[in-house]
């Protein structure tokens, strides 16, 4: 208890400096997230995004490394694809050499509209390919210098495009059988995501 | 079965085929084009590799429901393309293959390469050539002959 | 001291077997032709090849010349020609090779079938190509002589033209029907090597076009008119047979014409004939098939290994005894080195999946596949269709590699082909082995274990080694089990080991070949894929032990007859001078020797440990294969065969089977090396030599993988006795 005072109180600062940003950003109908009394539900609903953000058909693309993975057991990305410098792959072996406009259930791989890595600011793992804690991705998911620039409006609208909206249609594997899916369903998930940019994007430590 | 209408090598092809059907068995079976290979079925070989709407891709995994009007140019047609005649002449010039058979494939993603970067490093090398098996392991050769073809292009 | 006590018996014994081992070696269906005294080693007569099955002099000028072997990616479609055009003073820009099918005279001359394999292209045609070549320019003289009226001796021959004392000159073209009437020569005059215009240079290959264009056409290209495609549901575990199976969703694909239960060489399956590929194969993706699995051994990777441990704690079959085996006991266990080795089972997976395509009427049948051993295919075809041999028209095509996948004694693949045709005459059939086939289908590199018992002298040197092997024998049960197996040993189970080329004292290897329901085959390089790992990294950590360099180890310790390997590390360690002491940081290098074949390869690489696995930014190859008839295919043989060779090394580089299931499917879990996984750069320098030649094909396999861990021992200081190598 005694040590865990010092971090909590840093946490708290933190927090409070992250949400100062964030509210002079954010001014009109987004409330300030460190004082509204929607911060507890904006923290549960968050865990509802993260459920959905830490889900391999996700994370697999939100990497640390300058490779994606694949599967439910997240392994690297079989025969050497690599991240390359816009996220898309190198000349000779893109991310389209395989992963099309739709999904190819016939062959086994999946694909969607601007298949593509996020950018290493968005990487919700460490360097180990470990995922990073509900904070940590949160910290990430919020902070524009790190998400590309988006607001909570702009998050909205991320979390409607078809690259997003393929982890629930991920299709089938190669051998026949369905690809995994978030454990929450689509419409929860955007839900979810309104009311937390409704909240202010709050974080916990 | 579905009527699809392709352009293959800068010509229109219509083929009837079942949509789930790869490229690829269009390729060797209704348009009896074989030098495009079939390696592995599940993209880890890259033997298969043609160009469509400029990107190299795996036709063995990309049905042809998904092609759409794109163009695809396969190695049958590179001896008419400026970079693809350099590449084929380095090969055989660093007499590159054995049993030959990845080659296509290895063509197919090399051109690709030099079309994107004309003086590719041995990592841009690795990066993209590396998923393109050739079990005979003419990868030394195939290393020499990107560069002799991005010399001879430079 | 050990020498003057051996009795005179285990000598004896000790040249017997390196008689029998150095045949197996140098051909490993040598045995074949043994059975019929006189005829080995025999230099095959010139009419015993009479040149028109080899030589097509067109009358445009064009020289077509037969080969009496596959092309697989090895290059004898060039080298062959290159020996035969340099001795008929063809032009060269005008040769033609065409791979020949099958019939009798284009058997190996040494083997006494068609086939390729134990490196023996060049080791075993080398003459007969060049007699070929002579005969066809002496009767191509003769011709023009009589024409002229002027002596033969007269003449003389350049570019495909004859030339005569007077000013006379005329092309081959011109001058092959006539020639072609007259007798072949009862005996030629060969080239003196200062003679020789191709052969001994650099010569590119004759197939390079063809595959950089994508017009070379291979086995699976075959099309031919009404022509049907079909796939084989193979049983889940080897030898299972089909208990039941329900066709409905299968036939409901568009395309697909029949649906049976068929015989296998090992249990049932279900064969799927359709129009087209893509549907043959949705079909059996939907073919319910049941298996009677229970009446079949269920083989299992843990548990093989379990039980090859506890037999390898016991003395096998004698491959080999030298000196006293008790001697072992004497020596302290501080000056001993007792260590296991396991190795997993190992596809091949060449590129091109495999494949055969026959057409089968009431006259006969033709076949289409790229066979190493066309003899054996044609006949096993001929056999299920109930004709003989000779009605059965196979010809040989293009393979895409095949590192002994394509020579299978009981030809599985022909028969489940002709099996099909039997079923629609008239109807030509081409059967695919998908890549999952392929993978799981068997017919691998067996599993090995070895525990090696090592005495070490007071100089540093072994002096007693006691060595059991144990792994599943390749030939038990085919045609080359009465050749090859020996008092229970299995030469290929034992090569590079019992008839190592280092010097050691009291020597003793024995083997165990246990029987498991895994079909097997020899993998590039055979058994010395295993044995070079071993001897190799023990004779390395030896050195490490003795603190000397590792080749002024190796030299130290080859008997004085191994003239080859001397060779290759005296020309090792000039190429590497310059660098080898010299890497520091975070590089190493590991070095490896080993004669196979009768070929002779010295290795060094330079190693680092990058993202967990082994980088090689160099690799230096010495070799001896005697005179090098195209050093230009022997450089590329060599940087390709140490880039197969690791495939052992790769972190997936290894079959396992799970309650008698394969546990890999396709590339993505057996996963051979790509192009940043094999060496940046391979360095190959060739021993000059007037020897007669030895192949080059598999001889580079064995030494890539113990050069590596020898260089990431030095890296590391951990020894690496597993294959495959996980995570550095």
């Amino acid at each position: 208890m005694m040590r865990l005072g010092p971090t909590l109180l840093l946490g708290v600062l933190l927090l409070a400096i992250v949400s100062i940003g964030a509210a002079s950003r954010e001014q009109g109908d987004t409330p300030d997230r460190e004082t509204t009394p929607n911060r507890p539900a904006g923290l549960a609903a968050w865990q509802k995004i993260y459920s959905v953000m830490s889900h391999p058909r996700c994370i697999n693309c939100h990497t640390a490394s300058d490779y994606p993975e694949q599967g439910d057991d997240r392994h690297r990305h079989l025969f050497n694809v690599v991240r390359g410098p816009d996220g898309k792959g190198v000349p000779a072996l893109q991310c389209a050499t395989c992963h099309r406009q739709a999904n190819a259930d016939s062959t086994g791989v999946p694909g969607a509209p601007d298949w593509h890595l996020a950018p290493l600011s968005m990487r919700w793992q460490d360097a180990a390919d470990r995922i990073l804690p509900s904070s940590a991705v949160c910290k990430t998911v919020s902070d524009p210098a790190k998400n590309g620039g988006l607001d909570g409006a702009a998050l909205i609208k991320h979390h409607q495009t078809e690259l997003v909206k393929w982890a629930w249609k991920p299709g089938l594997r190669n051998d026949g059988s369905a690809r995994s899916v978030p454990p929450i369903d689509y419409e929860e998930f955007m839900v979810a995501t309104r009311e937390w940019v409704q909240a202010g994007m709050p974080c916990t430590k | 079965m579905e009527t699809f209408k392709l352009t293959v090598n800068c010509q229109q092809k219509d083929v009837t085929v079942d949509p789930s059907t790869p490229l690829l068995w269009v390729l060797r079976e209704d348009l009896k084009m074989s030098g495009t290979k079939y390696g592995c079925g599940i993209a880890a070989c890259g033997a298969c590799t043609v160009h469509v709407g400029g990107v190299p891709t795996r036709s063995c995994v990309l049905p042809i429901s998904l092609v759409g009007e794109r163009p695809v140019v396969t190695i049958e047609a590179m001896s008419n393309d400026t970079i693809g005649r350099v590449v084929e002449e380095a090969w055989e010039s660093e007499d590159v293959v054995q049993c030959g058979y990845c080659q296509s494939g290895q063509i197919m993603s090399a051109v690709a390469l030099l079309k994107a970067t004309p003086k590719p490093t041995d990592k841009d090398i690795e990066e993209s050539m590396g998923g393109n098996l050739c079990r005979c392991g003419t990868y030394v050769r195939i290393r020499q002959a990107i560069k002799a073809a991005a010399r001879q292009l430079g | 001291m050990a020498t003057a006590t051996t009795p005179n018996f285990l000598e004896v014994n000790r040249r017997t077997f390196l008689r029998m081992s150095g045949a197996a070696a140098g051909g490993l269906f040598l045995s074949l032709h043994l059975a019929e005294p006189g005829h080995a080693r025999q230099t095959p007569k010139a009419q015993a090849y009479p040149p028109a099955a080899f030589i097509h002099v067109r009358s445009d000028g064009k020289i077509v010349i037969q080969v009496n072997r596959l092309e697989f990616g090895q290059g004898v479609q060039t080298a062959l020609p290159m020996l035969l055009a340099d001795e008929m003073d063809a032009d060269w820009s005008q040769v033609i090779a065409e791979l020949a099918p099958a019939a009798d005279v284009y058997s190996d001359p040494i083997a006494g079938i068609q086939m390729v394999g134990g490196s023996g292209s060049i080791a075993h045609s080398f003459e007969q190509y060049r007699q070929l070549g002579a005969s066809a320019r002496a009767m191509l003289i003769a011709a023009a002589a009589a024409q002229w009226n002027v002596m033969p001796e007269q003449c003389r021959t350049e570019a495909s033209v004859v030339y005569g004392p007077n000013s006379q000159s005329a092309k081959y073209g011109e001058l092959a029907e006539s020639a072609a009437k007259l007798p072949v020569p009862e005996s030629v005059q060969l080239k003196k090597e200062s003679e020789l215009h191709l052969s001994g240079k650099n010569t590119r290959r004759l197939d390079s076009r063809g595959k950089c264009n994508g017009s070379q056409k291979f086995g699976l290209d075959v099309d031919l008119p009404g022509m049907k495609v079909a796939l084989v549901a193979h049983p889940p575990v080897f030898g299972a047979r089909v208990k039941s199976f329900n066709a409905d969703a299968a036939r409901a694909i568009s395309g697909v014409r029949d649906v049976f239960e068929m015989p296998l060489v090992r249990g049932t399956g279900v064969a799927v004939v359709a129009d087209r590929f893509w549907a043959a194969k949705q079909a059996r993706d939907r073919l319910q098939a049941e298996w009677n699995t229970a009446s079949v051994e269920h083989p299992d990777t843990a548990q093989l290994f379990s039980k090859y441990r506890e037999l390898a704690r016991t003395a096998g079959n004698i491959a080999m005894t030298r000196g006293s085996a008790a001697s072992m006991d004497s020596i302290p266990s501080s000056k001993r080195i007792l260590a296991e080795y396991e190795f997993p089972f190992l596809a091949h997976t060449p590129m091109e999946p495999l494949n055969t395509t026959v057409r089968f009427d009431s006259s006969g049948a033709e076949v289409w596949a790229g066979s190493q051993f066309q003899t054996f295919d044609q006949m096993a075809v001929a056999e299920v269709l109930g004709l003989k041999a000779e009605q059965v028209t196979f010809h040989t095509e293009m393979a895409g590699g095949g590192f002994g996948r394509r020579a299978v004694a009981d030809s599985h693949v022909q028969r489940e082909a002709a099996t099909i045709a039997k079923r629609l005459p008239g109807i030509p059939v081409k059967l695919i082995w998908t890549r999952e086939d392929d993978v799981q289908g068997g017919y691998y590199r067996p599993m090995f274990v070895h525990r090696v018992d090592v005495g070490i002298g007071a100089d540093g040197m072994p002096i007693a080694w006691r060595h059991v092997i144990v792994g599943q024998s390749l030939v038990a049960g085919t045609p080359f089990a009465a050749r090859l197996i020996k008092d229970g040993v299995d030469a290929t189970a034992v090569e590079g080991v019992a008839d190592t080329a280092y010097a050691i004292q009291n020597f003793y290897v024995s083997a165990h070949h246990p029987e498991i329901n895994v079909p097997v085959l020899w993998w590039r390089s055979v058994g010395h894929t295993h044995t070079a790992f071993v001897m190799e990294t023990l004779i390395d950590e030896l050195a490490m032990r003795a603190k000397t360099d590792p080749i002024a180890y190796r030299l130290k310790l080859l008997s004085p007859d191994a003239k080859k390997l001397r060779a290759c590390l005296t020309l090792l360690r000039e190429k590497t001078a310059s660098w080898r002491d010299s890497a520091t940081g975070n590089r190493a290098v590991g070095v490896a020797s080993h004669e196979s074949f009768g070929t002779g390869v010295a290795c060094a690489v330079e190693v680092s440990v990058e993202n967990k696995r082994p980088k090689i930014h160099r690799a230096v190859i010495a070799v001896d294969p005697g005179f090098a008839v195209n050093p230009l295919s022997i450089e590329s043989q060599m940087q390709g065969g140490v880039t197969f060779g690791m495939t052992q090394v790769m972190p997936k580089g290894a079959i396992t089977l799970k309650d008698g299931r394969v546990e890999q499917r396709n590339w993505d879990g057996y996963t051979p090396p790509y192009i940043n996984d094999a060496p940046v750069t391979v360095e190959v320098h060739i021993v000059p030599s007037s020897e007669k030649p030895t192949g080059c094909g598999e001889p580079p396999v064995p030494v890539i993988s113990p050069a590596i861990v020898n260089a990431l021992s030095r890296l590391t200081g951990k020894r690496y006795r597993s294959l495959p190598l996980a995570e550095i």
